[in-house]
């Protein structure tokens, strides 16, 4: 279990969830992949296939119409995998969070379908790669938090 | 003694572990060319350990069955493939008459298995992977039997004893014209075979997510990220085997035999990062009308002598 967990340490692959976001959060994500950041030096890469998934990245505000392929697409990723709300959207709804047609934030969307989800909040709008970073070095540190409670 | 072969040397747990590290060199130079710092050597081994405590969960869709024992079946041929190899290079006795043939269909049980097992998911992405594959798979095939059968007319054996023993009395069979158009055209189809990039139709993550490993999750893609990584340490050790006179486990011929197999995997990345992937009709058109006419121009040239 621990070599897995330390193998999953160095290896988080990320899928690319777009929640109805202004689009401005899913460059800076893009930009993380590019060369100059060069995330796959931490082993992180982005996947095609949420079944293959580690970690969603989930932008955006959630409406009516994307929340239940949210969740669902939460369901079908295989276990252990951990949300990554970025940006303020996602993370609170920031300036849509009275809007006719708010469904989310993402916390709450996923929570209803899995209490124990494990979600990294990075704020922003847009967050910078680095905070992005600095989000997953975070997730790391509560996964070693996880090992050693057990 | 068959099952040490098989199971440690030179088998699974070794190739297993070259294959993985030549998985990374592949990606470090990948990530070089473009300009990237690129990950450290122990990357491939995290992934695959990380996924084998991932769970696995299995479509409704799917039939349970073929979706699981696919990749199974898959890592094992791979691993029977590289013993078969290297016993053959540690002894040339330690092979049987045909074992050529009989590596052969063993190489193509991965991608066999490829197939059925992205069939079997239920999911539409998978099947258009899988269906891509099989054109493909029927594409290379073809004009690998012949630059094989290059090999197999000029020694006069379809042994790897006999080919191997053949190279070391007349010299590899890669200082010939016609062994050198089959060579060519054995790494193209390997390339196609291993699933790299101007010929990684079937899994195309820009069109068809992850294609035919689209359903795959935790320990069943990870079996098939092994099969991958023994298919890419298996294939050089083939063409070196069948060419350039075998891999020699003695004195100084360790060192020449990492060169030979580091010049053919740097040969393998630098076609992956300078070419962009092909369409499935592109491809196969590639395989069978090209290199189908250069494999035969081979054997013509080899029965002319040349
Ligand atoms: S947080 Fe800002 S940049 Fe990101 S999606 Fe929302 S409005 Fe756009």
């Amino acid at each position: 279990m621990s070599l897995g967990l330390s193998g999953l340490k160095k290896s988080i692959w990320v899928y690319h969830v777009a929640c109805s976001p202004c689009n401005n959060c899913d460059i800076e994500i893009l930009d993380l992949l590019t060369p100059r950041f060069d995330v796959e030096r931490f082993g992180i890469v982005l996947v095609g296939s949420v079944r293959h998934a580690d970690a969603l990245l989930v932008t955006g505000m959630v409406n009516r119409q994307v929340k239940p392929r949210l969740q669902e697409l939460y369901l079908q990723a295989a276990k252990p995998c951990v949300v990554f709300a970025i940006g303020s959207c996602a993370v609170s709804g920031n300036f849509f969070r009275r809007s006719y047609n708010m469904a989310g934030p993402v916390d709450r969307a996923i929570k209803e379908v899995d209490p124990n989800a494990i979600i990294v909040y990075v704020p922003g709008c847009p967050p910078k790669p680095e905070a992005m970073i600095s989000g997953v070095v975070k997730a790391i540190g509560f996964l070693d938090n996880l090992k050693a409670k057990k | 003694m068959a099952f040490f072969y098989y199971l440690i040397f030179p088998g699974f747990a070794f190739a297993a572990i070259v294959g993985l590290l030549t998985a990374w060199f592949d990606r470090k130079v990948t990530a070089r060319v473009q300009w990237r710092k690129g990950p450290p050597w122990y990357q491939n081994f995290a992934d695959v350990a990380k996924l084998l405590i991932k769970e696995v969960p299995v479509p409704e869709t799917a039939n349970k069955g073929i979706f699981l024992l696919a990749p199974a079946v898959a890592l094992s041929a791979s691993a029977m493939a590289a013993a078969m190899l290297g016993a053959a290079n540690i002894n040339w006795d330690y092979t049987f008459t045909g074992d050529l043939l009989v590596l052969w269909y063993i190489l193509a049980l991965p991608s066999i298995m490829i197939i059925l097992g992205a069939s079997a998911s239920g999911n539409p992405l998978s099947s258009v992977g899988a269906s891509r594959e099989m054109n493909q798979f029927v594409g290379y095939e073809l004009p690998l039997v012949i630059a094989m059968a290059t090999v197999v007319f000029k020694v006069g054996s379809v042994g790897l004893g006999d080919i191997l023993r053949f190279q070391a009395e007349n010299g590899p069979i890669l200082y010939s014209a016609s062994g050198i158009i089959a060579c060519i055209v054995a790494i193209l189809c390997l390339q196609a075979k291993l699933g790299l990039v101007p010929f990684d139709i079937p899994e195309a993550e820009t069109e068809l997510g992850a294609g035919t490993f689209m359903e795959y999750s935790g320990a069943a893609l990870g079996a098939f990220k092994l099969t991958k990584a023994i298919l890419l340490y298996t294939s050089p050790i083939f063409i070196i085997t069948l060419f350039w006179g075998g891999i020699q486990v003695k004195g100084l011929g360790i060192l020449w035999a990492i060169l030979k197999y580091v010049l053919f995997i740097a040969l393998f990345t630098l076609i992956r990062n300078t070419n962009p992937r092909l369409r499935i009709d592109q491809a196969v058109r590639f395989f069978w009308v090209n290199m189908t006419i250069l494999a035969l121009i081979a054997l013509v040239l080899m029965s002319l002598g040349y």
